[in-house]
């Protein structure tokens, strides 16, 4: 088990690098005070109402997603690898968006089989020929890391549709800034908090050709009981946007309009964090209520950008997700810089039978699950579990693909007994516009509360933690 | 400036301004209750209909007790004016319109959901009663406070600051309409110690009884409340002050627009009324004629103001 912070698991061990000069600090705290700044953080993040509403719980339907005060930290030389890394992957990710609703010459080369695409569920026909403006279609990705070792990184899902969490980068840093400012003046970490102004930036960069002007930018939410309402009016605020719902847009001239206290005034960019299927109740789901009827016809006439544009979900397609090291050389010359977990098909009967001999020892996923939902983790579940899993496969195997159950690095948390051990991942935020991917240095570090398990969702008890990047 | 964020805006304060109106009414009711106990149940019932609940209060409730009375106005979430039922739907508006407020209007709306989500989590006992009611108008006057001391003054205040006087307007309408009985010269012996009682509630409920006794030390008559209530621009409860400032920030937005809509029109009508009339000239026309005609006129411009700047559907 590789621990981010301590080379050993002896009471005495010595720190790794980047957590030499935290160790330092931590070492000369008074323990009740920390505790106190735990509890105080807690206070902070419920007034100011940074919660996620979990879907069916009628009681505290609002909850705090557990922040712990034991930064995540990442020296520079590893983070200027990451960064070359997803910088890479995300490009080649819009290449072959591009591609695969143009001309498809990945297929022709014979790279990826056809019917992977064509009987995709995520692959959108009405997306075939549109180009979208600049021709960007994943302004806005986040990358999940894992990590097994010093040199060791693995992306384990490329979130290319709405990614979200990155309000938690920022407040996260906000906290740590608040309750611990003498730590920053001891040690330099890069800032994150330019983020929003980048988002803007980028979206504006992103604006239809025939836009003039100051492109105007708003951000779509599925309204406010959505989960992540908290992060779109956050976004939406920090980067001076209107925060719209479906009932505020209606296209007006051939443009797509907010309703205003005078009159419709017309948009140029829509940064949404609704779904594909309901952005347009005239192109997909007829009973949607949450996006703007003829918004697609729009689209296609190259008068307002969707960000991310329809359609992305065939790139970060869990079956898809195994072509990656394929799909990155294909398009951008190189190899991958960052690695694919080792991912064993279901689709296909040699790796199927692999699959069902050792699902004892591996991780199951719904190709179009997330949120660590509807999988199997074959070390942690009883024969019976298993057993119901082997039913399922069997029953749907192109619907499931397998990987190994990852040694995943943890990093120390604060708790009553002193640090202990937790299991994380990363989630970096990488923007993209015609002129550039920029990506923040820092993200989203989420990790599993409880003593040895493996997951990290906020939905399934997981917390998160500031993600310091060293400066050189 | 979105309609559906100047609708949220406008709501967030109606809701805020509704918590504080409703405490005082109960902390009237409870202050009567605790001096005449003979005729509380009434007090109870009368409390009720100037909440404009009573159909919901009686589909629940066979009789008007305290123990109900208090409960169904601070707590029940089956009558959606509760304080606690207002303060939630103030803190889903603010939600609504987080992008257009300061974090100090925020935190503080949600301070105040916090806090009495707490302390009306339980029925709450006489005994506490008058703390609970205090927190209540603290909470929302902190809110106000980071309104007035972090806020632009741009559209934004203005749309704030209507949901604010036109709810105000209608509270202090609803108590004169369900009490205006009292005031009427007929029935009234002045001095007399049942009436001197019905009055000081009704200032009670307007927090405006010292008010009323600095500006009249010595002159406690009905025509002379009504008049302080109705027509006298110094009281902030009063039709005249709220309508002061409806017309100014109506007059804001036809300015900051460029554009005058048939709202503006309907607020300088009513105003025009409130100063041009006398406290004798309504009496003689008919107090509750008056008063009636106040509160339609005062829901009319409401959904007037909707209409013109697009809130269309967005209330929560």
């Amino acid at each position: 088990m590789f621990d981010e912070m301590r080379l050993s698991d002896a009471p005495d061990s010595g720190c790794r690098d980047p957590y030499q000069e935290y160790a330092q600090w931590f070492g000369s705290e008074d323990p009740s005070r920390l505790r106190k700044k735990a509890s105080e953080a807690e206070a902070f993040f419920r007034r100011t109402g940074i919660t996620f509403n979990v879907y069916g719980a009628e009681e505290a339907a609002e909850r705090l997603i557990p922040f712990d005060l034991v930064p995540r930290i990442i020296s520079a030389r590893e983070w200027s690898k990451l960064e070359k890394g997803i910088i890479q992957r995300v490009q080649a990710i819009n290449a072959f968006l591009y591609d695969i609703y143009h001309r498809q010459e990945i297929i022709r080369a014979g790279r990826i089989p056809l019917e992977l695409v064509e009987n995709n569920e995520a692959f959108l026909p009405e997306m075939i020929g549109v180009d979208p403006p600049g021709k960007i279609y994943t302004h806005i990705v986040g990358t999940d890391l894992v990590r097994t070792g010093e040199d060791d990184f693995f992306v384990l899902e490329d979130n290319a549709r709405t990614p979200s969490g990155v309000s938690y980068m920022l407040e996260n840093r906000e906290t740590m800034l608040h309750m611990f400012p003498e730590l920053f003046s001891q040690i330099k970490v890069r800032e994150v908090s330019s983020y929003p102004r980048n988002l803007r930036r980028s979206l504006g960069e992103s604006a239809p050709a025939s836009c003039s002007g100051d492109p105007v930018v708003a951000v779509l939410t599925p309204g406010i009981y959505n989960s992540a309402y908290f992060e779109h009016s956050f976004l939406a605020d920090q980067m001076g946007a209107e925060l719209v719902e479906g009932h505020d847009l209606r296209v007006v001239d051939g443009r797509i309009a907010m309703r205003t206290t005078q009159g419709y005034s017309p948009i140029d960019v829509l940064y949404r964090r609704v779904d594909d299927e309901y952005l347009d109740p005239l192109t997909f789901n007829p009973v949607s209520q949450l996006g703007v009827p003829g918004i697609m016809d729009v689209y296609r006439a190259g008068n307002i950008t969707i960000a991310n544009a329809p359609g992305t979900g065939i790139a970060d397609d869990k079956a898809i997700y195994s072509y990656l090291p394929e799909i990155v050389e294909f398009y951008t010359g190189e190899s991958a810089i960052l690695k694919n977990v080792e991912t064993w098909r279901c689709s296909e009967p040699d790796q199927l039978a692999y699959v069902l001999e050792n699902l004892q020892d591996l991780v199951v996923k719904e190709v179009h699950g997330s949120g660590g939902y509807g999988m199997l983790i074959g070390p942690t579940s009883s024969k019976k579990e298993i057993e119901t899993f082997r039913a399922k496969l069997k029953d749907k195997p192109g619907n499931y693909i397998a990987q190994p159950t990852l040694a995943l690095s943890t990093v120390p948390i604060f708790t009553r007994k002193g640090l202990a051990p937790r299991h994380v991942d990363l989630r970096p935020f990488a923007l993209t516009s015609p002129q550039q991917t920029v990506v923040a240095p820092g993200g989203l570090t989420r990790v599993a509360l409880k003593k040895g398990s493996l997951v990290v969702n906020s939905s399934q008890g997981g917390g998160t933690k500031d993600t310091w990047v060293l400066e050189e | 400036m979105l309609g559906k964020t100047a609708g949220g805006l406008y709501w967030m304060f109606r809701y805020l301004e509704r918590s504080e109106n409703i405490s005082r009414l109960i902390d009237a009711g409870f202050r009567i209750a605790l001096t005449r106990s003979k005729s509380a149940n009434d007090e109870w019932a009368s409390v009720i209909r100037t909440a404009g609940v009573r159909e919901s209060y009686e589909q629940k409730y066979d009789s008007y007790t305290a123990t109900s009375v208090i409960d169904f106005l601070l707590r029940d979430s089956d009558n959606p004016s509760s304080v606690m039922s207002v303060v939630d739907s103030a803190r889903l508006n603010a939600r609504l319109v987080r992008t257009a407020l300061t974090r100090e209007v925020w935190e503080s709306t949600n301070e105040c959901w916090m806090t009495l989500k707490q302390l009306l989590a339980r029925p709450v006992s006489e005994r506490e009663l008058p703390r609970v009611l205090d927190t209540v108008r603290q909470q929302s006057a902190l809110v106000r406070g980071a309104l007035h001391g972090t806020m632009l003054r741009t559209d934004i205040y203005n749309f704030a600051r209507l949901g604010t006087f036109l709810e105000r307007a209608d509270n202090t309408a609803r108590i004169l309409d369900v009490k205006y009985y009292v005031l009427l010269p007929s029935v009234s012996f002045v001095g007399s110690s049942l009436d001197n009682i019905q009055w000081e509630t009704i200032l009670r409920s307007v927090s405006g009884q010292r008010a009323y006794r600095w500006l009249y030390p010595a002159k406690v008559d009905p025509v002379t409340i009504a008049d302080f209530l109705m027509l006298d621009a110094r009281m902030p409860r009063s039709f005249a002050f709220c309508y002061t400032h409806i017309a100014a920030n109506l007059d804001y937005l036809e300015k900051d627009y460029g554009i005058s809509r048939p709202c503006h029109e309907q607020a300088d009508e009513i105003l025009d009324n409130l100063k041009e009339t006398t406290i004798d000239q309504i009496f003689e026309d008919g107090l509750h004629e008056f008063i009636g005609e106040f509160i339609s006129r005062n829901i009319s411009i409401g959904n007037q103001i909707e209409n013109d700047y697009q809130f269309y559907g967005n209330a929560v």
